[in-house]
């Protein structure tokens, strides 16, 4: 009965800081969908808020932030300020996070199988074998040689990319139906980032987890991801499939961002860069937040722009979009 | 053809990990443990000319830190000569060694760690060339302004700290103090990695603008294809220590030889790609300490041959201006 809902329906999401300094809108007013098999790309620079709207959905933002207002419905049911046993039973089972930094994950001090056997014991009723089996079976499937022995292995006898994937696959255990990733491949090299995103494209497609891959990085982006949401100091400010965003993006902070990439097309011509920088979230210029740096603003970006559609399943958020 | 201002010829770095006194003990009687020695750099050759950007291009634990701070005479080699303009930087006297380290500067990837959290702007970018004579007292203040000017940053923020400005300016501040003492030649180790995608544009363009105003030669080392490519005029791939291949920049993205390079290009995320299966390349980089015999790709390579696991492959032209290591390009 819950099939006709999707995944994750994020609406009007709020998550304020309440500091000694004023109220910080991390994240101010966001909503998004996330269905089944299907890779949302989160998008932004520093500060954007991007990694606090993942934190939001896991549950997992602690004072003196705390989600302010919106609802985050998963599967149909409001899972925003959840009581925390009862975020515990989906956080890990049908809900997981993968992080930047696999280490957030693991223990240092326990062996790969107690925590991988810990976090199937924890949800499921299961014998001792049967969790090891489990555990062994998914270590093998993220691409870890010889899964026996290097269940029996602890985190520091792992290199970086193979403890990302150890945490890759802590995240699988469960079968979860949706998957927060937060630029889980930007430490990475090349070789072993390629590595990564073979092994993710390969897990979303076969068992059909809805997954949210939060980055900075728009061309790790343009290869992975379905569908796209810029952020721009809290707010997302453009999204669409990855084609139409990439192609023919409509609010100029998108042009700018991807104008900033350096390309082969572009080789030894100066970036398209954007002028200035991100401002403070404690005192956002009213009306649009990317207003002074935009070469587009008027008296008009004086009030803050709507996210209005521009075309089917498009949407952006500015009173001069770079429409056709 | 312009003469090389850098020429590197077989310079390698070992570093040693020599026995504590219980290990000495052990050894005795156990034979096997020995003092672990990192080759972080093995016989690398390169020149680099004037005027000219030269991209070096490595994963992590390839060298490429170490190479640029032997070049910027940070770190002392193990091996080989460095000439900077044809002359043997170690066979100097006392003045002409100052000038040539003078000459050559470091930009660093940490724009948090690499500047004095105590230190005023003002003496961060005014300390050293006070120091060399390079101005006098009277004109340091108009010294620095001109500096800060030059990087894009307003003077007036002279008597700030470095933690009242952003990465980006950060960058750019270190950037001035490098070219406070009037260098030809920039090492710039990951310079923009730290940055987000806007900010790097700004201070990518910021290079590329004092390299035509000031005529200046760079060795742009980073992991990042993309900023190479756009950058650089030659490119060096480096993997474990070693150079693999070396070439003009279009060509060597267009064509490239060596199975390592091939590999790194096509693991690049590009924006113009959508929907791409990902193609992993095998295996791990191996660890330096134990690196594998041979052309050190090989347990990766999928054209590895028994020639690969036993002999180290020479870099030997290819074509004009090209050269690879690789013995597939033997014979056939």
């Amino acid at each position: 009965m819950t099939s006709n809902f999707p995944t994750l329906v994020v609406e009007d999401l709020r998550t304020y800081f309440y500091t000694k300094a004023g109220v910080v809108k991390a994240v101010d007013g966001i909503s998004f969908t996330v269905d089944r098999g299907e890779i949302l790309g989160l998008v932004g620079e520093s500060g954007s808020g991007k990694t606090v709207t993942g934190f939001s959905i896991m549950g997992l933002v602690d004072p003196p932030g705390r989600v302010a207002g919106g609802r985050i419905l998963f599967k149909g049911d409001d899972i925003a300020g959840l009581p925390d046993d009862a975020m515990r039973t989906l956080r890990g089972n049908r809900i997981a996070m993968i992080f930047q930094d696999p280490m957030m994950t693991l223990n240092p001090v326990l062996r790969i199988d107690t925590q991988m056997i810990e976090a199937i014991k924890a949800h499921n009723a299961v014998s001792n074998d049967e969790a090891r089996r489990r555990a062994r079976d998914i270590l093998g499937r993220v691409g870890i040689p010889s899964p026996d022995e290097r269940l029996k292995a602890y985190p520091h006898q792992f290199s970086g990319g193979m403890r990302q994937r150890v945490s890759i696959a802590i995240a699988l255990l469960n079968d979860p139906d949706l998957i927060v990733a937060d630029e889980p491949t930007t430490a990475l090299d090349v070789t072993i980032q390629g590595q990564i995103l073979y092994e993710v494209q390969k897990l979303c497609r076969e068992s059909r987890t809805a997954m949210i891959w939060i980055t900075h990085d728009l061309s790790v982006i343009a290869g992975l991801a379905d569908r796209i949401s810029v952020m721009y100091a809290g707010r997302i400010v453009e999204s669409g499939q990855v084609d139409e965003v990439l192609d023919r993006p409509l609010h100029p902070y998108t042009r700018g961002l991807i104008g900033s990439v350096p390309s082969e097309n572009r080789r030894g011509v100066p970036l398209a860069q954007i002028p200035g920088m991100t401002p403070s979230l404690l005192n956002l210029p009213p009306g649009c937040a990317f207003r002074a740096r935009c070469p587009r603003a008027d008296n008009a970006c004086l009030t803050p722009p709507e996210m209005t559609l521009a075309a089917p399943g498009r949407e952006v958020r500015c009173f001069h979009p770079h429409l056709a | 053809m312009t003469a090389p201002i850098l020429e590197l010829d077989g310079i390698s770095k070992r570093f040693v990990k020599s026995l504590d006194l219980a290990e000495k003990l052990v050894a005795l009687v156990n034979p096997k443990l020995r003092e672990q020695v990192v080759r972080a750099v093995d016989g690398v050759s390169l020149h680099v000319r004037e005027r000219e950007v030269l991209g070096l291009v490595g994963e992590s634990g390839c060298g490429k830190s170490t190479l640029g701070r032997i070049i910027a005479g940070i770190l002392p080699k193990s091996a080989g000569t460095v000439r900077y303009r044809g002359n043997d930087v170690d066979h100097l006297d006392a003045s002409q060694a100052r000038d040539v380290a003078l000459k050559v500067q470091m930009i660093f990837q940490d724009p948090y760690a690499s500047l004095n959290p105590r230190m005023r702007v003002q003496d961060i970018v005014g300390e050293a060339p006070l120091y060399h004579g390079i101005v006098t007292t009277d004109g340091i203040d108009d010294y620095v302004a001109e500096m800060l000017l030059r990087v894009g940053l307003d003077p007036s923020y002279r008597r700030r700290y470095p933690h009242q400005f952003s990465g980006g300016q950060r960058q750019r501040l270190g950037i001035a103090r490098a070219l406070a003492v009037r260098p030809d030649f920039l090492v710039c180790d990951e310079a923009v990695a730290a940055l987000d995608v806007s900010i790097q544009a700004q201070v990518l363009n910021l290079f590329m603008k004092l390299r035509e105003e000031l005529g200046l030669t760079y060795l742009f080392i980073s992991h990042d294809l993309g900023v190479v490519q756009h950058l650089s005029d030659r490119v060096a791939i480096m993997y474990l220590g070693r150079i693999v291949e070396t070439g003009p920049t279009s060509e060597l993205f267009e064509k490239p030889n060596h199975p390592y390079t091939q590999a790194l290009l096509a693991g690049v995320p590009r924006l113009d790609q959508r929907h791409r299966r990902f193609e992993p390349v095998k295996g791990e980089i191996p660890s330096p300490l134990d690196p594998p015999h041979g052309c050190h790709f090989h347990p990766r390579c999928p054209h590895a041959i028994a020639r690969c696991r036993a002999e180290q492959p020479r870099l030997v032209d290819i074509a004009p201006g090209r050269l690879a290591a690789c013995h597939l390009n033997d014979g056939s």
